[in-house]
């Protein structure tokens, strides 16, 4: 029924631009008649070219929307069929009422437009590991089998005529094996569509979609020596032709490879330098890719071959290069590309196939067509796997066999192919390009209808979507070693001893020149899996939150008496099974070591942290708002969101502020001091970075080293936003490791503060700021202000609100040269390597003092400038969900109850990694909740 | 030296207890010769070797390469669930490294530290929470919900079996030993 009124929709589309085309007939005469001025003028045919194509394109968008309305359908059909009877019958109507065949897959737009989003999409997510851990079966049946389905083909087809059952043709041998060849191949577009709803098992599903990448240089090769050997007829086609077609097949897929490379080389290259240019980085991706598709092209070498291997070679450096979001950009636009093209492709298929002047009939070429790709494409496989499994590790089973035998889908490339030709040497070009339509439509549309059920029922492997594990992770490392060690021993050079020389090789040279440095370190896929399970418990926390109807026991600040949640009864362990889950709640029990289990909870908090914040900024009252229009080009804007947090923050902040003036406003001048004492160093930290032997206290290497090393970081991590604190992390950690070892070595002095906040800075002034802020713990806050601080918080209940007349108090309690403890603190904190236990509350309550007093520093800058930088916008909003988060923290620890934990940057919390002595109370505050 | 192929009955017991062909046997016994210069064993050059094998004959050598031949076809069920076993016993040593039956958090942090030396940019830190989380996730998976005094003390074999399951080692711990010659000089 649906399916009926969606194509009622599209046949109302259809008949606008042919509405408008006709109406369009009629418009030059009246633009002549009218002399005077138009005011509104209809220029149909001004525009007609994309506006036809953009209708196109949203017609086949709109009908995917159509297909999905029903999952019955789409679980059923593959999109490709569906998308092909649409195209038929759109390329009805469209007949019906021009009878002109107007729309037609040409093969110039199909190979130029869409076909490399398409096999560029396949190769940057290509699994690369699996794809060159089965390369040299997916080489085998994309050359040899290609070879054998096109030679095989060819030939009992010309057998077949000869005999006369098709009549007569006025084709000779040649014209026979080129078509052989084009129809041979399998074609990446179909089978992609169709096996990926498929999900058969991932070696099955490489191998076959391998195949039908790297066929395209045979194809190509195939195609064009039959092509030219037409061309100059049978008489003329000597051996020392054959020979060049043999030498051209090399040439053209090693030098579409090559080309790929290349430009991946390139790609990986100048993705390390665009760092000031984020919002174009991910344009660099695909304009560089499509550049080595033409390159390609133009060498007339295996365009697909170069577009793939240039997604393959780069993805690994490219992706480590550019930021998150640009690289959520790139995944989303690719496949936004590929699956556009696809579905173009695909009704484009199906509109060319109405239009009576290309169709010739001849039932017994085509069934016999249809008959021999079957028969040989099984036989094909069958022998060559039979080959295989003589050197395949996991053999290949007759299941497999029989998958791979069926996928073997023809598509729109040999249409393509097909329709390339020139009639004027092969006379039978309508035959072929039917009969090319009828296989592709065949295999496409009745072989993707039952593969599914035919892998169901077979029982193929499919591919299981397990959660990644850790241990999975670590033992297939440790495999990888041991196996590459074995092979070594053993004295054989297989795929693991290869692989092994391989990462080597990556390791030293490759990754340093192409990956940027910040890249390089937080770069292995053990630390990846680890940050996703930590993210995916995260937001498992916050679903959970959200669950239990409302994300007020994130929001309460204080602690549990305020938590309208009951923790008490036991979670459901559906939604908490993984592992952080069971750090949270068995981390006592189970016994580790608490010292090092704490780096791991921190970091999971970490994560915790932003996803916290990012979740609840979507439940956030949303008020109403002139906002400012904003607009650069070159900047993403902050989102409505971010504006809202501000807005929110801002009132509240405001509103307390204005008592809190009133009352201690001595207190405040004396935090401006602060600030602006802080201020200089910042200032002073540059001079002396710029100058490296200027005012640094000690001359020796090392520090002139971490210097220059810092510099480096600085300059790499400058833009550093709440998804790439990972990096930014690591940047701190290393500058807290040199820190430490100055910080011990150099007498007190003016000038050392200096150098210690040098080594310290991270990213930016505030941060900077924000550090020397929360790293101190301050042991001067008067525990004293326990009470007010609970009560203050307790009565809290906008997300905004942050009290801070406990803050008040405190400052008021405060000596005014804060400033020269500070650093005595921070000098503490560091060199102390535990806290006893007793210790761990007061630091903490003191530590979520210096968070208030954080935020109220932020705010007091922007009381000075309105918020002029984006950074400090930033600021503001790690500092508010942070806090909420932290809160959220505290209610999730149960034994923490009465120990809220301290609070920190998220930037700072980073420093998860730090060596123990940055981090005082958190590790003291663990230890003695084990105790519990 | 030279014993151990020499003799046709002995080479068909070595392959009979290990699984190798002749071929393999011969070919493995060539390379075996060339790492111990000709020698009857070969020597543990390392000198810090506390519970290492000072040196291994061939048999030794044979035996430890077995444990990565790969399946075979006409394996059965049982045979298939005792070769499983067999390799990640052998694994379960080289985590194991006192031998106590059990990969302790310290053992496996060792481990995880070695695994992600090859990348000096890592912290031991993070390598040790990763040590921690994967063993969190062990407890988990072997243990399941642990009272609140329970203490996981290491990974047993048994628990290192159940954290396998679903995961094919076969396809992972294997080598593909040639019976040809390949090209035996790499160092």
């Amino acid at each position: 029924m649906r399916q009926v009124s969606g194509v009622g929709l599209l046949l109302g589309l259809m008949a606008l631009p042919a509405a408008l085309g006709q109406r369009s007939s009629g418009s030059p005469i009246n633009s002549n008649q009218t002399q005077s001025f138009a005011i509104v003028s209809f220029k149909w045919e001004h525009v007609k070219e994309p506006y036809i194509i953009t209708l196109w394109i949203l017609v086949a968008s709109l009908a995917k929307i159509v297909f999905h309305l029903s999952s019955k359908v789409t679980r059923v059909v593959p999109e490709s069929a569906l998308l092909i009877v649409l195209g038929l019958l759109l390329g009805g109507i469209v007949w019906a009422a021009d009878h002109i065949a107007s729309f037609t897959l040409t093969p110039n737009v199909f190979f130029f437009y869409l076909l490399p989003p398409i096999v560029l999409d396949a190769g940057y997510f290509m699994p690369n590991r699996l794809f060159f851990g089965n390369l040299g079966s997916i080489l085998l049946y994309a050359v040899i089998g290609t070879i054998w389905n096109a030679a095989t083909t060819g030939l009992s087809l010309y057998g077949v005529y000869q005999t006369g059952i098709m009549g007569h043709l006025n084709s000779g041998l040649l014209d026979f094996l080129l078509f052989g060849s084009l129809i041979a191949a399998v074609d990446p577009v179909a089978v992609l569509a169709v096996f990926e709803e498929v999900h058969v098992n991932e070696v099955l599903f490489i191998i076959v979609f391998g195949e039908s990448l790297l066929n395209d240089a045979v194809t190509v090769v195939l195609y064009n020596v039959f092509e030219s050997f037409v061309t100059i007829s049978q008489e003329n086609v000597t051996g020392i032709e054959c020979v060049k077609g043999i030498v051209s097949f090399f040439v053209v897929s090693l030098g579409g490879t090559l080309v790929g490379v290349f430009f991946a080389f390139l790609l990986s290259l100048v993705s390390r330098f665009t760092k000031h240019v984020r919002i174009i980085e991910p344009g660099f991706v695909f304009i560089i890719s499509y550049l080595s598709y033409l390159t390609a092209e133009m060498l007339s070498l295996s365009a697909i071959l170069a577009i793939t291997f240039c997604g393959i070679c780069c993805q690994k450096y490219v992706k480590a290069n550019i930021s998150e979001q640009s690289s959520t950009t790139v995944r989303y636009t690719m496949k936004m590309l590929a699956s556009g093209a696809e579905t173009i492709i695909f009704m484009f298929l199906g509109i060319s196939a109405v239009d009576p002047d290309i169709w010739t009939w001849n039932t017994a070429f085509i069934l016999l067509t249809l008959v021999f790709i079957s028969v040989y494409r099984v036989i094909g496989v069958v022998l060559q796997t039979w080959i295989l499994n003589h050197y395949r590790m996991v053999q290949l089973e007759i299941i497999d066999q029989v998958v791979m035998s069926y996928g073997g889908l023809r598509g729109a490339v040999a249409f393509a192919l097909v329709a390339l030709l020139d009639d004027e040497k092969v006379r039978d070009k309508n035959l072929f390009v039917s009969t090319t339509i009828i296989v592709v439509f065949f295999t496409v549309i009745f072989q993707g209808l039952t593969i599914k059920p035919l892998v169901q029922w077979l029982k193929v492997k499919k591919t299981e979507h397990r959660e990644p594990k850790l241990n999975e992770k670590l033992h297939g490392r440790a495999f990888d070693h041991i196996l590459s060690a074995i092979e070594d021993i053993s004295g054989q050079i297989g795929h693991n001893y290869l692989r092994d020389k391989w990462s080597n090789f990556d390791r030293k040279f490759l990754s340093k020149v192409l990956m940027r440095r910040s890249a390089q370190k937080s770069r292995d896929q053990i630390l990846n899996v680890f940050h996703e399970l930590n993210l995916k418990d995260a937001i498992s926390y916050v679903a959970e939150g959200e669950r239990r109807g409302s994300l007020a026991f994130i929001r309460s600040p204080s602690t549990d008496n305020m938590v309208n949640v009951d923790f008490s009864t036991p979670l459901p362990s559906t939604v908490e099974s993984s592992v952080s889950y069971l750090l949270r709640e068995k981390a006592g029990p189970v016994c580790l070591d608490m010292q090092a289990l704490e780096q791991r909870r921190k970091s999971i908090r970490d994560t915790e942290d932003t996803v916290t914040h990012h979740t609840l900024q979507q439940y956030l009252y949303k008020p109403r708002q002139e906002h400012k229009h904003l607009y650069s080009r070159h900047e993403i804007m902050h989102s409505e969101d971010d504006k809202q947090d501000k807005e929110i923050f801002h009132r509240t902040m405001r509103k307390r502020l204005e008592s809190f003036k009133s009352t201690k406003l001595g207190i405040n001048r004396s935090k401006k001091l602060n600030k602006i004492h802080k201020r200089d160093r910042g200032q002073k930290r540059r001079n002396s970075s710029v100058i490296p032997n200027g005012k640094i206290p000690s001359e020796n290497p090392l520090q002139d080293f971490t210097l220059k090393e810092k510099d480096l970081e600085f300059s790499e991590s400058e833009e550093n936003n709440d998804y790439e604190t990972l990096h930014l992390g690591k940047g701190v950690d290393f500058l807290a490791n040199v820190t430490k070892q100055n910080f011990t070595d150099t007498p007190n002095g003016d000038m050392d503060h200096d150098v210690e906040m040098t080594e310290y800075s991270s990213s930016d002034d505030q941060l900077n700021q924000n550090q020397s802020v929360s790293m101190t713990p301050l042991h001067f806050f008067p525990s004293c202000l326990q009470m007010p601080w609970t009560q203050n918080y307790s009565s809290l209940e906008n997300r905004g609100n942050i009290s801070l007349s406990s803050v008040s108090e405190y400052i008021a309690s405060c000596d005014p040269n804060v400033p020269d403890l500070f650093w005595e603190a921070d000098t503490d904190t560091n060199n102390k390597e535990t806290a006893n236990s007793g210790y761990g509350s007061e630091v903490s309550y003191k530590s979520e003092n210096s968070q208030e007093e954080n935020s109220l520093l932020i705010f007091e800058g922007l009381e000075d400038s309105y918020m002029k930088e984006p950074q400090e916008k930033k600021m503001l909003l790690d500092v508010q969900g942070n806090y909420r988060s932290a809160a959220a923290r505290r209610v999730q620890s149960r034994r923490s109850f009465h120990r809220p934990k301290p609070l920190q940057h998220p930037k700072l919390q980073k420093l998860a990694s730090l060596p123990a002595s940055c981090h005082v109370p958190p590790h003291s505050l663990e230890q003695e909740e084990t105790q519990l | 030296m030279g014993s151990a192929h020499s003799v046709p009955a002995e080479m068909r017991e070595l392959a009979d207890r290990t699984g190798f062909t002749s071929e393999q046997i011969e070919h493995l016994h060539r390379r075996f010769k060339q790492l111990s210069r000709d020698q009857l064993t070969i020597r543990n050059l390392r000198p810090e070797s506390d519970g290492l094998a000072d040196e291994i004959n061939f048999e030794d050598f044979l035996t430890i390469m077995s444990y990565f031949r790969p399946i075979e076809m006409n394996m059965d069920e049982e045979q298939l669930d005792r070769f499983r076993k067999e390799k990640l016993k052998f694994l379960f040593h080289m985590y194991d490294s006192d031998h106590d039956g059990k990969i302790t958090l310290q053992e496996y942090r060792n481990v995880v530290e070695e695994l992600l030396s090859g990348n000096p940019h890592l912290e031991k830190e993070s390598a040790r929470s990763i040590a921690d989380g994967a063993m969190m996730e062990a407890a988990s998976i072997c243990v399941g919900q642990m009272g609140p005094d329970q203490v996981y003390e290491g990974i047993t074999f048994e628990d290192f079996l159940k954290m396998w399951q679903g995961i094919d080692i076969e396809t992972k711990m294997h080598v593909r030993f040639l019976n040809m010659e390949t090209i035996a000089h790499c160092y």
